[in-house]
C-alpha cells in the first residue's frame, strides 16, 4: 500500500525544552494508527505540526509525497487533505450546524453551495443529528458538538483525518456515541491518526499502536502485542495507570 | 502660568474640592444602598418590588444626572419636597449610582451556579448562613470591577453639581474664567484636582480588579 | 402642577428643538466614535509598543477626566492658548468624539482579545487562508459581540450631551430653564411641569436605544 504520510526525524522545541526529536512515522493509505502516551508527551503537539499550526525546527513531513511548508501559500492547499477534529469541538458559534458544516467546503474549495449542503444532511443523518441542522452549537450536548466536527472536517473530503483527543472533554455517557461514529469511519478504510486516552477503544479501532513518551516513540506495534505483551517497562507502567486492581 | 493667581486661589479650591469629594463619597455610599437592595429584590424576583424597582433602574439609568438633579432641584419644591442643593446633590447621586450598582450587585448573584447553594446546603449550612458565607462574598467578589468602575463613574458625574450652584470644583473654576479670565490657571488646577479625586481609586481599582481575576483563576 | 406651561404657545415644540440639538451632536459624535475607535482599536491590537504606551495615557486620561472637565479646558482652554474662537458645538463634538474614541477602541480590543485562539486553529485546519478566517469566522464574531456594546454607547452619548448646557448652548435644559422663567407669572409651578417633561424626553431618547442592545445581547450570547 502506498505511504501518504511520511514524517522524517521531525523535532521541535519550546524555549529550549524538546518537546519531541527525531520522531520519524509513515502511514499507509487506509491505516489507523492510534497515538498513546501520558499527558505531557507531545502527542498534541506532534498532531498539530502535521497540518502547520505549529512549526517544527528540524526534519520534514510529507503529506500524498508533498512537502509541507509552513511559510506558503501551500500550506492552505495542503490543510485540505487534512481534516483535524480538536478536543474542545470549537463550532463556530455564529454559525448553526449546516453553515459550520458547509463554510469551508464552500468558501475554500469552492464547491456549490447546493450540492454541499446536501452531502451535509447525509453525514449528518447517518450520525444522527439531521434533525439539528438548523441549531446553533450552544443548544448541542457535548457529544453532539464533536459528531458535527467530525461531520465538518470529513465534508472536506480529507485523504487522512487527524484526531486529537476528542472525547476528552466529554462525559462519559457521550464518549461512546462519539467512538462509534469514528469506529463507522474506520471500517470505510479511511486513513486515521487518533491521539486518546480511552484504551478500549484504541484496541478496536487501530491498526498499529504507538507509545509517545517524553517526545519519543518508545514502542510501537500492532494492539495485539501492544496491550497483551508490552516489551518496555515503560508501557507496561503506563498502562498499568489504566487499570483498577 | 501665574504663581500668584494659583497661590491666592488654591485655598478655594481646597474648599471646592472637599464639598465635591463629600458629595462624592456621601453618593457612592447611599448608591451602594440602594443599589444592595434593589439587586435583591430583582434577584429574588419579590413581587411588586422587583417591578417597581425594575421600572425605577431604567428610568434612572436611561437619563442623565443633570437632568435628574433639575428635577430634584428644581421640580421637586413645586409639589413641597424642598431640599437642600448639598442634599439633592448625594440624593441625585445616590439615585443615579443606585441604578447602576443594582446591576453590578444583581449580576454577580445572577452568576453564581446553583451548585454552589446546593453544596453549601449539603454541607449543613442554614440558609442564611450560606448565604452570609457562600453566596454574598462570591457574589460581591465578582462585582468588585463593576462595582469599582462605577464609583469612577459616579465621582466624574460630581462634575455636574456647579448647575444646582453648588461650589464645587468646576463652580470654582467656572468663576476663574467668568471674573478674572485667569483660563490657564483654572483649568491647570481643575485638572489636578480631578486627578488626586480619581487617580488613586482608578489605580486601586485596577489592582482590586486583579485581584479579583487571580481568585476566580486559583479555583 | 404646571404642566400647562407646555400648551402655551409653541413651548413644546421649542423643547423639542432642544432635545434636537442634544441629538444632533450626539449622532456626529457617535459617527466619529465608531470610524475612529474601530479603526484604533485595530491598531492597538497589533500590538506596537510604542503606539500602545501612549493609547494607554489616552485611555486613562479619559477614564479619570470628566466629560464636563474636558469640555471646559477645549472651550475656554483653546480659546485662550491658541487663539482660535471655537464654536460651543465644535468643543463639544470634539469632546465627546475623543471620549467616545477611545470607548470604541477598547471594546474593539477587548472584542478581538477575547476570541479564543482555537478558533483561528480551526478555521485554518479547515484549510481557510488568513482573510477568508476573519472574514467568515473571526470577524463575524466580533460584531456580535460589538453591536449591542456599540449601540449602548449611545445611549451614553446622548445622556452626556446634556453637559453642552454649561458651556451655553441652548439645549432641551436650557429652553426649559427659557421657558421657566418667562412664564414664571402666570405659571409659577411651571418648573415641575417642564423638567418632568425634560426627564421623560431624555427617557424616550435612550430606552428605546437600551432595550434593543438588551435585546441584541441575549440574541447572540453564546
Amino acid at each position: 500500500m502506498e505511504e501518504i504520510l511520511t514524517v522524517k526525524k521531525i523535532s521541535k522545541k519550546y524555549e529550549d525544552v524538546d518537546v519531541f526529536s527525531d520522531l520519524s512515522l509513515s502511514v499507509k493509505k487506509g491505516e489507523k494508527v492510534v497515538i498513546v502516551g501520558p499527558s505531557g508527551c507531545g502527542k498534541s503537539t506532534f498532531l498539530r505540526c502535521l497540518n502547520g499550526l505549529e512549526t517544527i525546527d528540524e526534519g520534514e513531513i510529507l503529506i500524498d509525497g508533498e512537502k509541507l511548508r509552513q511559510d506558503t501559500k501551500e500550506i492552505y492547499h495542503i490543510r485540505e487533505k487534512l481534516g483535524m477534529v480538536f478536543q474542545s469541538y470549537d463550532l463556530f458559534p455564529h454559525l448553526s450546524i449546516l453553515q459550520n458544516i458547509v463554510l469551508a467546503p464552500v468558501r475554500v474549495q469552492k464547491r456549490d453551495k447546493k450540492e454541499a449542503e446536501a452531502e451535509a444532511m447525509e453525514l449528518l443523518e447517518r450520525v444522527g443529528l439531521s434533525s439539528k441542522k438548523d441549531n446553533y452549537p450552544r443548544q448541542l450536548s457535548g457529544g453532539q458538538k464533536q459528531r458535527v466536527a467530525i461531520v465538518r472536517a470529513l465534508l472536506m473530503h480529507p485523504e487522512i483525518l487527524l484526531l486529537d483527543e476528542i472525547t476528552a472533554a466529554l462525559d462519559p455517557e457521550m464518549v461512546r456515541e462519539v467512538l462509534e461514529v469514528v469506529l463507522l469511519l474506520a471500517r470505510e478504510g479511511r486513513t486515521m491518526l487518533i491521539v486518546t486516552h480511552e484504551m478500549q477503544f484504541a484496541k478496536a479501532v487501530a491498526d498499529r499502536m504507538i507509545f509517545l513518551d517524553e517526545g519519543r516513540i518508545v514502542e510501537e506495534g500492532s494492539p495485539e502485542e501492544f496491550f497483551t505483551h508490552p516489551r518496555t517497562d515503560r508501557l507496561k507502567k503506563f498502562l498499568k495507570s489504566f487499570a483498577y486492581e | 502660568m501665574d504663581p500668584e493667581v494659583l497661590n491666592a486661589y488654591f485655598p478655594l479650591y481646597i474648599q471646592a474640592f472637599w464639598l465635591t469629594v463629600k458629595i462624592g463619597w456621601l453618593g457612592i455610599a447611599l448608591s451602594l444602598v440602594i443599589g444592595a437592595i434593589a439587586a435583591f429584590t430583582l434577584h429574588f424576583r419579590i413581587p411588586l418590588f422587583a417591578k417597581i424597582t425594575a421600572v425605577y433602574v431604567e428610568l434612572f439609568r436611561n437619563t442623565p444626572l443633570l437632568v435628574q438633579l433639575f428635577f430634584i432641584y428644581f421640580a421637586l419644591p413645586k409639589i413641597g419636597v424642598s431640599l437642600s442643593a448639598e442634599s439633592c446633590g448625594v440624593l441625585g447621586l445616590g439615585l443615579l449610582g443606585g441604578s447602576y450598582m443594582a446591576e453590578a450587585f444583581r449580576s454577580g448573584l445572577d452568576s453564581i451556579p446553583a451548585s454552589q447553594t446546593q453544596s453549601a446546603l449539603a454541607l449543613g449550612m442554614k440558609r442564611s448562613q450560606m448565604f452570609r458565607y457562600v453566596i454574598f462574598p462570591e457574589a460581591l467578589t465578582i462585582s468588585v470591577p463593576a462595582v469599582v468602575a462605577n464609583m469612577i463613574f459616579l465621582l466624574k458625574e460630581t462634575s455636574v453639581f456647579s448647575a444646582i450652584s453648588l461650589m464645587d470644583l468646576m463652580f470654582t473654576a467656572k468663576d476663574l474664567i467668568g471674573l478674572y479670565y485667569n483660563t490657564t490657571e483654572a483649568l491647570f488646577m481643575l485638572v489636578i484636582f480631578y486627578v488626586v479625586m480619581l487617580l488613586p481609586v482608578s489605580v486601586l481599582g485596577s489592582l482590586a480588579e486583579k485581584k479579583v481575576r487571580y481568585r476566580s483563576f486559583g479555583v | 402642577m404646571g404642566f400647562d406651561v407646555l400648551l402655551k404657545g409653541n413651548n413644546l415644540l421649542r423643547l423639542l428643538q432642544g432635545l434636537e440639538v442634544a441629538l444632533k451632536i450626539s449622532l456626529l459624535s457617535v459617527v466619529i466614535s465608531l470610524a475612529g475607535g474601530v479603526l484604533l482599536g485595530v491598531v492597538v491590537s497589533l500590538k506596537n509598543n510604542v503606539v500602545n504606551g501612549v493609547y494607554r495615557v489616552y485611555l486613562e486620561i479619559v477614564r479619570i477626566m470628566p466629560q464636563l472637565v474636558l469640555l471646559f479646558i477645549v472651550y475656554f482652554g483653546t480659546t485662550k492658548a491658541m487663539g482660535i474662537n471655537l464654536s460651543a458645538e465644535a468643543a463639544s463634538v470634539i469632546v465627546f468624539s475623543f471620549w467616545g474614541i477611545a470607548e470604541m477602541a477598547d471594546l474593539v480590543r477587548g472584542a478581538l482579545a477575547g476570541i479564543p485562539v482555537i478558533q483561528y486553529e480551526a478555521s485554518y485546519a479547515l484549510g481557510l487562508n488568513r482573510i477568508q478566517a476573519y472574514r467568515f469566522v473571526i470577524v463575524p464574531q466580533i460584531l456580535r459581540r460589538m453591536v449591542p456594546l456599540s449601540i449602548n454607547l449611545i445611549t451614553r452619548m446622548i445622556k452626556t450631551t446634556s453637559l453642552v448646557m454649561m458651556i451655553g448652548i441652548v439645549e432641551v435644559l436650557k429652553v426649559g430653564q427659557q421657558i421657566i422663567e418667562a412664564n414664571r407669572k402666570t405659571s409659577p409651578n411651571g418648573a415641575f411641569g417642564v423638567f418632568a417633561v425634560v426627564f421623560l424626553l431624555y427617557f424616550l431618547a435612550c430606552w428605546p436605544i437600551s432595550m434593543l442592545s438588551k435585546y441584541l445581547e441575549k440574541k447572540w450570547e453564546n
